[in-house]
């Protein structure tokens, strides 16, 4: 290739030290970009998760289970746990106006003990009715499941055709979900029946009394999809009003606050973001003044050799957007190293729903702090190249006597 | 043909002192005509090197014109003038002028790269022969005492065969029988048709030159 437009790589190469200094400012501005985007794209993949696996528009729950702050301790922290209520209530909430699809479930927490393999929380649908569970526990499992049959989520050490055992009860695993980043990851999904069999077995081998409730007379939740002519507010408020001792909750209201905890991380994320995208412009700015004035004679020299002020002007820039480029790189690279090994500690540390993007999102993730970087990079040197193109050569030779 | 100056005057404001304008060199004729040796001296702040970078079409005069075969090259646009200085003009700066991240080798060869002419690297080598440092081709500017430095720049403006050349100071950090060398060289690129220019304090120029200027306070005043 022709000497002169090799100039920029070979100004990088051969001056090693001036270019290692830009690209790891280069390089701190893309990690930042890449992994802070990761982690906001993360939240905003969890939640979305969480409202497709809710999949409800309502939940009615026992009054007594205090309503939201058990059921969003179960559902949505992680913690296991169990209440019931009559099955008499479904009879009532059919009756009520707008109640399009409706589908009871059953909760149990197994024991941190030698009856069970691990401590989990069960969740029992009923297979003819859901319309909740099973069509993303399809996408692991297709047949209908038998009784001991269970699903496992994807953070539990238990893979198809392993036994679990449950309260001295041997328990098949049939399918492994997809990651949800949500506490569904590590909850086991089986029947009512199974559940109840569990239930049955702990009372007789005197495990757990949970409450003393007759496993064949009660449910946990009833899930409520409402019909496109109700609101689901007023469907609400009617349950409210003439169902007893049951609480019904709009799921949306249920994941509200982890909706505005997710808003206020993404915030903060982003403005650590600008504030290092600030940073390193106005960083980058100084280092390529630094720069360029230290070898402003060079540059009076190619203009004396005939170069004119736009081609040394591209030349400034072609060098600092491949420096960019470079550091933009190696950020990403660093980034990944980050945010991709230690998701789990990110995922804990935050105690929000958290799941990685696909692979197109985070290829455009990285091809976004591929742009910014080299964007950056090629303003900062641009600004700097445009002062030193309009100069007059003669002045620089003449002030550098 | 050749290079002329008409009326060229080069005003400074200074900066500390924004209303008192310093006229680094007063209307100045000058004509540098192909196959002449030309020699300006004069003592050091005389208005030389801003004369020499005026003609080189490096600095704006304050009033006056430079004719470069005929083309007032100020009247040009950046683009046009630089290309006219790169095929026209060889010029070596006073000081160091070396481009660090290339090889000696490279710097010399880089004009004829700049608008992507035929490059010649036998003629390269042939011109650091002439200055005697065609072992350091491949040397850093980093490695290169500053002689060497200032012969690389004078194989520099000659390879691209130039019809005038303007050097200021070339023998500034040269011993005798280095500044004998490059003055023979500006003597035989004159006989070959240049027109030369030659800004120097070495009274041994003035066996080469064909013509002598002394530039005294900004005011050029002919010798020989």
């Amino acid at each position: 290739m022709n000497l002169f437009k090799r100039l920029p790589l070979l100004n990088i190469q051969r001056k090693p030290g001036r270019s290692v200094a830009l690209a790891v400012l280069s390089a701190f501005l893309a990690a930042s970009v890449f992994a802070g985007s990761v982690i906001v794209s993360s939240l905003q993949s969890g939640l979305s998760s969480l409202e497709d696996r809710l999949g409800a528009d309502i939940m009615v729950v026992p009054y007594s289970a205090t309503t939201k702050s058990d059921l969003s301790n179960i559902l949505l922290q992680g913690n296991k746990g169990y209440f019931y209520m009559d099955d008499q209530v479904l009879d009532q909430l059919s009756s009520i106006d707008g109640v399009r699809q409706m589908s009871s479930q059953f909760f149990l927490a197994s024991a941190n003990a030698g009856c069970c393999s691990f401590s989990v929380q069960i969740i029992g649908f009923d297979a003819k009715t859901d319309f909740v569970v099973q069509p993303w526990i399809r996408k692991s499992y297709q047949k209908p499941l038998e009784t001991k049959d269970i699903i496992v989520g994807n953070d539990l050490n238990a893979f198809v055709g392993d036994t679990i055992r449950f309260y001295n009860v041997d328990c098949r695993v049939v399918g492994k979900l997809d990651k949800t980043g949500t506490m569904m990851d590590t909850t086991v999904y089986t029947s009512i029946p199974t559940c109840k069999l569990l239930m049955k077995s702990a009372y007789e081998n005197k495990l757990n009394d949970f409450g003393n409730v007759d496993p064949d007379t009660v449910v946990s939740d009833v899930l409520i999809n409402v019909d496109g002519e109700h609101n689901v507010e007023e469907v609400v408020n009617d349950i409210n009003l003439h169902v007893k001792n049951v609480e019904a909750i709009k799921t949306k209201d249920m994941i509200s606050g982890i909706a505005g905890s997710l808003q206020g991380v993404s915030r903060l994320i982003g403005i650590l973001m600008a504030c290092v995208w600030f940073l390193a412009i106005v960083i980058l700015m100084v280092a390529y003044r630094m720069v360029t004035n230290e070898r402003i004679r060079e540059f009076a020299v190619l203009r004396v050799l005939g170069v004119s002020s736009r081609k040394l002007f591209s030349l400034i820039l072609k060098e600092g957007m491949i420096i960019g480029l470079i550091g933009a790189l190696c950020g990403v690279t660093a980034g990944a190293l980050i945010v991709f090994p230690f998701h789990q500690m990110i995922e804990s540390q935050l105690g929000l729903p958290y799941l990685l993007p696909s692979t197109a999102r985070i290829v455009g993730l990285v091809l976004m702090a591929l742009v910014v970087t080299v964007f950056t990079g090629g303003m900062a040197a641009a600004v700097s190249a445009n002062r030193i193109s309009k100069m007059d050569t003669g002045l620089i030779l003449r002030e550098d006597q | 043909m050749g290079l002329r100056a008409e009326k060229v005057k080069k005003d400074f404001i200074r900066k500390s002192k924004d209303t008192n304008v310093f006229t680094a060199v007063h209307p100045v004729d000058l004509k540098l005509t192909g196959g002449t040796l030309t020699e300006l001296c004069g003592r050091s702040g005389s208005g030389k090197s801003t004369l020499l970078n005026m003609l080189a079409g490096l600095l704006k005069p304050s009033e006056g014109t430079v004719y470069i075969d005929d083309i007032d090259i100020y009247a040009l646009e950046d683009k046009a003038l630089s290309k006219l200085r790169n095929e026209k003009l060889g010029v070596i700066p006073q000081g160091h002028s070396a481009i660090s991240s290339l090889t000696v080798l490279e710097n010399v060869l880089l004009p004829l790269s700049v608008y992507e002419r035929h490059v010649d690297p036998a003629y390269a080598m042939e011109l650091l022969d002439m200055v005697g440092i065609a072992h350091l081709k491949d040397a850093m500017p980093s490695e290169l005492s500053g002689g060497e430095m200032r012969r690389m720049a004078i194989a520099r403006a000659f390879v691209t065969k130039p019809s005038i050349v303007l050097a200021d100071e070339p023998t500034g950090d040269l011993d005798d029988e280095n500044t004998e060398i490059v003055l023979r060289l500006l003597k035989e690129a004159a006989q070959k048709g240049a027109a030369v220019l030659l800004v120097t304090h070495e009274k041994e120029a003035n066996k080469y030159a064909d013509r002598i200027y002394r530039m005294n306070a900004g005011k050029l005043d002919p010798v020989l």
